[in-house]
């Protein structure tokens, strides 16, 4: 069992990234692989630039320096938009809904979709009635929400249920990867037992996953590989296989530290079911 | 795929809870948030009716329409820079402006002594002094957006640009109404209806109401109006383009402001450098009393429609009443303060 780095190609990859706001540097040539069919989760202190790392990812940051790769394939994201059109969606930490817009129009926020005809074209008249079925069924493949409910403005939702139509908006959308960032961190025990579930179907479904999150047990339970980010870089990649909770919480703080050949090396077996 | 809906919550279920009747009604202004100010809307015709009824003989009527035909449509403009989370404090002025450069322009070369370019093409003339309007829009839209700068200086500061062009450029002199072309006083010109006079420019008002809500309503650009009011960071990275979206808005709310311009013509007759200087207030007025939040992102074009004609029922309405100027000067002070307050309640809502 020996596959070395590069037998298997990363689905997202990053390679010594820099970001500084400021004389703050949030990211001091970090690095990232995530592969095919994983959940790979990232741990790390407050302010260890587990978001910023991620924003470079979808767009919402462009990074100082360094290379990030989708599917091999060099790429530059200026906007949201640009790492969306290449499949990756994101779940800000801050869930970025518009809260006087309704679950419907949240979900196409940004890709709306325009009636066909002249209606549409000339129009630019929106097919609200599609958008609306379409959104109704992403809610109710992920098991949440009504039909009644859909045209509910999202402000009058709870912190779960918000959190709920962020993340059908990235499963939705998503083609390639899927970024959640710190998804149950404001949610109940009940409503963070559905995310991860949503998490683990996305992985059934062999949708390569990004999971920020500070809760161990969870993360140990979902992921297939742990990165720990720190001080701004990558300081390791553990399994939870190899290594214990407090393994983790010892080389976030910076109490262990893993050689260079003990990092964890991407799964063998990425077949998809 | 496996779907395991077993944790499923229904979204709807909270909403299914008992509730006071006072929260209902919270609930319905904040879904309908144009129903308070039709209350008092219908409320004030009802008593100016009760204590004076020529309040609603169909002359007067239609000098009620003819009062709102200006801020009316000036406040179309002013709401979707509100929806934004902007604000236009300029937007008397570039009507102004616009007006002036209509007029100048299509004045006999004899008559106008300021402009060498004058007796243009009246058509040509009108095009232009929209193109002013816009391009005054689009000044404050760039400044906004490039420089990250508030709305309320840049417009602050560009209602005395503009203001102070308008009197440099055109010399202060005010137009008369015999100077100026018939195809700029057009939208003054009236429809009889028994005794309700139609004016032209209270259509183009009306329609221009109507596009604009669908527009609003029904497009892309509209509902990311919404979003960009509501929470720029959050739109930004659901992909929407925040500054470009916002520049549009000053741009499109220019070409509404350049045909108020020429509503005005025909509304007053004549064109003057110095007219109406506090109608930007009307505006911002009109818009709140209408159930538009000025901290953006909520709001409708119903709602401004009510709203400007409230501010013009209630000044008509005392005045027939008797009362002097101050009461009902006092009147729209209160109804703008109440408006404000309701759409704070209103927003308290959110769980
Ligand atoms: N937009 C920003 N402007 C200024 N500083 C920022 C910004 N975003 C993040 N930072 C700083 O960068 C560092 C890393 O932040 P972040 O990536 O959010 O960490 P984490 O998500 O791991 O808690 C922190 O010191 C934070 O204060
Ligand atoms: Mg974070």
């Amino acid at each position: 069992m020996t596959p070395t780095l590069g037998s298997v190609q990363p689905v997202l990859q990053g390679r010594g990234l820099v970001k500084t706001f400021g004389r703050v540097v949030a990211l001091n040539g970090a690095d990232l692989e995530l592969y095919p069919g994983e959940v790979l989760a990232v741990v790390g202190d407050n302010g260890a630039g587990k978001s910023s790392l991620i924003k470079c990812f979808s767009g919402a940051h462009t990074p100082d320096s360094g290379e990030m790769l989708v599917n091999g394939e060099p790429v530059v994201f200026r906007s949201t938009n640009e790492a969306r059109q290449k499949g990756v969606e994101t779940v800000f930490q801050t869930l970025a809904v518009a809260p006087a817009l309704d679950i419907s129009e949240n979900l196409f926020l940004g890709r709306e979709v325009r009636s066909k005809g002249i209606l549409g074209s000339v129009f630019r008249k929106l097919d609200t009635k599609f958008m609306r079925e379409e959104a109704a069924r992403h809610l109710k493949e992920l098991g949440i929400g009504t039909v009644q409910s859909i045209t509910q403005t999202v402000e009058t939702l709870s912190g779960g249920q918000r959190q709920a139509v962020a993340v059908a908006r990235a499963a939705a959308f998503g083609s390639q990867v899927i970024i959640l960032d710190e998804p149950t961190a404001a949610l109940g025990v009940r409503e963070s037992a559905r995310v991860l579930q949503l998490i683990k179907d996305l992985r059934d479904r062999g949708m390569p996953v990004i999971l920020i999150s500070h809760n161990m047990p969870q993360v140990f339970e979902v992921a297939n590989r742990i990165h720990v980010q720190r001080l701004g870089r990558r300081a390791a990649v553990v399994t939870p296989q190899t290594h214990t909770m407090n393994d983790v919480v010892a080389i976030m703080t910076g109490a262990l530290t893993i050689d260079e050949s003990d990092q964890a090396l991407p799964p063998v077996s990425t077949s998809v079911s | 795929m496996s779907q395991t809906p077993t944790v499923a919550v229904d979204l709807a279920e909270e909403f299914m809870e008992p509730r006071t009747p006072l929260q209902r009604v919270q609930g319905i202004l904040h879904r309908y948030p144009y129903v308070s100010p039709l209350v008092v809307l219908v409320v004030a015709m009802v008593v100016f009716t009760l204590i004076n009824p020529r309040f609603l003989l169909p002359g007067n009527l239609s000098f009620l329409t003819q009062q709102t035909v200006v801020i009316g449509t000036l406040a179309i403009a002013q709401t979707l820079i509100i929806l934004t989370a902007g604000i236009d404090l300029s937007i008397g002025a570039i009507m102004v402006f616009g007006q002036m450069v209509m007029a100048n322009l299509a004045v006999s070369v004899t008559a106008s002594n300021v402009l060498p370019i004058a007796g243009q093409n009246p058509i040509i003339a009108i095009l232009l002094g929209i193109l002013a309007a816009v391009f005054a829009g689009a000044i404050n839209g760039f400044l906004i957006t490039r420089f990250r700068l508030p709305p309320f200086i840049v417009t602050l500061g560009t209602l005395s640009v503009f203001t102070a062009l308008t009197l440099i450029l055109f010399k202060a002199r005010t137009i008369q109404g015999p100077e100026i072309p018939e195809a700029l006083k057009f939208l003054g010109k009236t429809i009889k209806i028994g005794d309700f006079a139609l004016m032209y420019g209270v259509i183009l008002m009306v329609a221009m109401f109507a596009i604009f809500a669908y527009i609003l309503r029904n497009t892309a650009w509209g509902r990311h109006i919404y979003a960009v009011g509501d929470d720029p960071v959050a739109a930004e990275l659901s992909g929407i383009n925040v500054n470009r979206v916002i520049f549009s808005v000053y741009v499109v709310a220019g070409f509404i402001m350049g045909i108020a311009s020429w509503i005005y013509i025909g509304r007053v007759g004549s064109a003057s450098p110095n007219a109406d200087p506090l109608i930007n207030l009307d505006t911002i007025t009109a818009v709140v009393i209408g159930g538009v939040s000025l901290f953006g992102g909520r709001g409708t074009l119903i709602g401004t429609f009510i709203g400007a004609f409230i501010i013009v029922v209630v000044e008509n309405g005392l005045a027939l009443a008797g009362l002097d100027q101050a009461y009902r000067v006092l009147a729209v002070g209160i109804l703008v303060i109440l408006a404000v307050a309701v759409d704070q309640w209103i927003r308290k809502v959110k769980s």
